[in-house]
């Protein structure tokens, strides 16, 4: 019982990582038909987001507030991924509508320039372009609306960029002047200390679990209830549901798709950095960290089928539970004398990698019999 | 997509020939043994282009996991190769096999011992599992991105099978070809690596004769159906599950062929082989080359790999960013690749850009004034 319980919370915690990091992939995918092949490296951003937070809360300022850094952090992940997403998809996701493998090829190619962007950039101006970004895409739309609609809106616009640009080398040299550690490029991996209050372990009905899974487990199930209410309940969750729907239809009707898009793929992006965040506190943080959840992810995706946030949910859990019970080799701690060759074949997959080997056979399986996922999109249409 | 031919003369394609095979015959002597060997790599890269060109540019399938059929090949023609140089080794099996105390050649590697079979396992075996994994996911009309990223996917099955398994294939280790026998000869050796590059330029040009004749005629009429207008295709009353198999197999068996002497040529195979960008990097290569056009594929291949190497000899942290770069700007601004630009109307564009060169006169000034006709 206790054996089946840990291994139930293990699977539970490799499934939330990978619920956080898909839902975004999966709602993208689902309005958009693109996959976002940088989906990965948005995380990767999210856990650099994470660990520059951290340091920054060790200056003397904020020192005080130092435990609650991860809450914040969660908040600037969100952020920060959600502006790249946003401006990915403002130049080049946009260009390709309609063509989704030439979006993948882009993507790809955007995943590279920012994995080597966080290798050959100093941390401390990589955070400083990330708020010109942020003041410079945003500013201009607080401006009241009869600047707005008046000629010179351009002009605005643009001093509104040297505003952001300004202060970014501002920030990003005051952040280096003060945190050394952010102020040199390096490509080594850099690792997040949980604070003190999440550290150890919590006893539930006999067995410990640690504080860091279970703030992973958290933090995914405030982002799903989140997500859904704002699809379920928000005027723009409905748009975005509409065009999920049916894209023609709703641009008759008169719903802007193409705000609905940068919403959508801003909320999807800043997600893969709420669940960078959960990837940091599981180890240590690099420019690859989004590779080894990525294709993860992916299989979320295919299992669960498009538009279905209960799809999702179960496929990313599915996957998590049989990950842990085969990669772990639990059938056979549960089972103790099974006959020789079952167990033979049990322990030739009981490694992490094996698992997947395993784990993939039986997507490929599965897909055999139901081809569209779990929860298939009904219609009648001629799928081209 | 139609992209309009230019015709050449006869003579000009024979003197093309000719220039060619000398080039290939000579390129031994005028070039140094590293650069022979660079270019015999990327030569043989190419051949894997040719399959994605097939796969992708003819067939709208995007494949991220060619490499799983590029490392089979190299695996097989390496095992081969280690097989019948380790009877000086205890067992007479390759000295790995020792090392995590393996006494017997697994009973897979067994076949590996007749070259006869080795010749036809480099690509047989590759285009089989192709084929399986194609007929799996084709079966149930999964395509597009979902095609994709489960190609992704089984390759980086593959790569964690690949990379866990010591007792049967030296896992992350990987196979060393360059201090085997083959014929006698060390595989490293000079002369070899020659002859090496001579096979590999002779199947370079026998693969592009070979995808030339498949996209030629009905079949390759089909594929491209397939690639427009897919339902349509199958409302027509052809299958095509078959086709998108049988064109899967073939690129397969292409990567194969590739990985083979790829392998012999930089003297080892690994799961190194069967990493993600890898395998996306080779559709960058037929994408940049102009998907779609054969040998688009082939100088794509070539071309980029080289600019690789000058580049990362030079600046080894900006290759990174000129690859993603690449990747944006040809998907973005060069969707049909540069010989895909070069023979379509790319260049007349971009001379009327300048002013040096009349527009072409479309309908309506066609009908007002027709005596102009199109200079085409």
């Amino acid at each position: 019982m206790e054996l089946l319980l840990d291994s139930l919370f293990n699977g539970v915690a490799i499934g939330s990582v990978l619920l956080v990091a898909a839902l975004g992939l999966a709602i993208v995918f689902g309005l958009m038909g693109v996959i976002n092949l940088a989906h990965g490296e948005l995380m990767m951003l999210g856990a650099y987001t994470t660990y520059v937070t951290q340091l920054i809360f060790k200056l003397p300022i904020l020192k005080p507030f130092y435990n609650s850094y991860i809450i914040v952090s969660i908040f600037l992940a969100f952020i920060v991924s959600g502006v790249v997403g946003i401006l990915l998809e403002k130049t080049i996701i946009r260009k390709l509508y309609g063509s989704p493998l030439e979006t993948l090829l882009a993507t790809w190619g955007v995943s590279l320039i920012l994995q080597q962007f966080v290798r050959s950039v100093p941390l401390a101006y990589g955070t400083g372009l990330v708020i010109s970004l942020l003041i410079g895409l945003f500013l201009p739309t607080t401006f009241p609306s009869k600047i707005k609609e008046s000629i010179n809106f351009k002009y605005f616009k643009f001093s509104s960029w040297i505003f952001a640009a300004l202060t970014g080398v501002l920030t990003g040299s005051l952040i280096s002047s003060s945190v050394s550690k952010l102020s040199r490029a390096s490509a080594r991996n850099v690792d997040v200390t949980a604070p003190s209050w999440m550290r150890g372990q919590v006893e539930i009905i006999g067995t410990a679990f640690p504080k860091t899974r279970l703030m992973i487990i958290v933090i995914t199930i405030i982002s799903v209830i989140a997500i859904t209410l704002f699809l379920n309940q928000s005027a723009w969750g409905m748009r975005i549901r509409a065009v999920t729907q049916n894209r023609q239809m709703s641009d008759c009707l008169g719903i802007s798709t193409e705000k609905v898009d940068i919403i959508t793929f801003g909320i999807g992006s800043g997600l893969a950095g709420v669940a960078g965040v959960a990837v940091s506190l599981l180890g240590s943080v690099g420019p690859n960290v989004g590779g080894n959840y990525i294709v993860g992810c992916f299989m979320v995706v295919v299992l669960g089928g498009v538009g279905n946030l209960l799809g999702t949910v179960l496929a990313s859990f599915g996957i998590g539970i049989m990950t842990d019970l085969i990669g772990a080799g639990r059938l056979l701690s549960i089972w103790p004398d099974m006959p020789l060759p079952l167990s033979n074949t049990i322990n030739f997959f009981a490694t992490t990698s094996m698992a997947r080997v395993m784990i993939f056979a039986l997507i490929v399986i599965f897909l055999q019999f139901k081809p569209t996922g779990l929860f298939p999109q009904k219609g009648r249409m001629v799928e081209s | 997509m139609s992209l309009s031919k230019i015709k050449f003369d006869k003579k000009i394609v024979l003197s093309f020939w000719i220039i060619l095979i000398a080039l290939i015959i000579a390129a031994p002597t005028l070039l140094p043994v590293f650069r022979l060997n660079l270019l015999g790599r990327y030569l043989s890269l190419s051949i894997v282009a040719l399959g994605v060109d097939l796969i992708w540019g003819y067939t709208g399938l995007l494949s991220l996991g060619q490499g799983i059929f590029f490392a089979l090949g190299g695996y097989c023609a390496a095992m081969y190769l280690q097989i019948t140089s380790s009877s000086e080794f205890p067992n007479n099996i390759p000295e790995f096999f020792a090392l995590y105390g393996v006494e017997k050649l697994p009973f897979f590697w067994e076949p590996f011992r007749s070259p006869v079979f080795t010749f036809f396992a480099i690509w047989i075996i590759p285009a089989l599992v192709a084929g399986l994994i194609g007929f799996l996911v084709f079966r149930n009309r999964i395509k597009g991105v979902y095609f994709s990223i489960l190609t992704q996917a089984s390759l980086l099955v593959f790569f964690n099978f690949f990379n866990g398994q010591q007792k049967l294939i030296n896992g992350t280790n990987g196979l060393k070809t360059d201090v085997t026998q083959l014929f006698g000869q060390m595989v490293g050796s000079e002369s070899m690596q020659r002859i090496f590059f001579w096979i590999t330029a002779i199947l370079v040009i026998a693969a592009w004769f070979f995808a030339k004749w498949v996209v030629k005629g009905r079949f390759g009429n089909i594929l491209i159906g397939i690639r427009d207008d897919e339902p349509r295709v199958r409302f027509t009353g052809y299958n095509p599950v078959i086709f998108k198999t049988i064109i899967f197999s073939i690129a397969g068996g292409l990567a194969g062929i590739s990985g083979a002497l790829y392998t012999v040529q930089s003297g080892i195979v690994s799961p190194q082989f069967m990493t993600v960008p890898f395998s996306i990097e080779m559709v960058i290569w037929v994408a940049v080359g102009g998907r779609g056009t054969l040998l688009g594929a082939i100088l794509g291949a070539v071309f980029i790999n080289y600019a690789k190497s000058l580049v990362s000899e030079a600046l080894p942290a900006s290759w990174m960013f000129i690859q993603g770069g690449l990747f944006i700007l040809v998907v973005t601004a060069l969707p049909e690749g540069v010989l895909g630009w070069i023979q379509g109307d790319g260049p007349r564009n971009l001379l009327q850009r300048f002013g040096l060169k009349r527009k072409i006169e479309t309908y309506p000034s066609l009908e007002i004034n027709n005596k102009e006709g199109n200079n085409e």
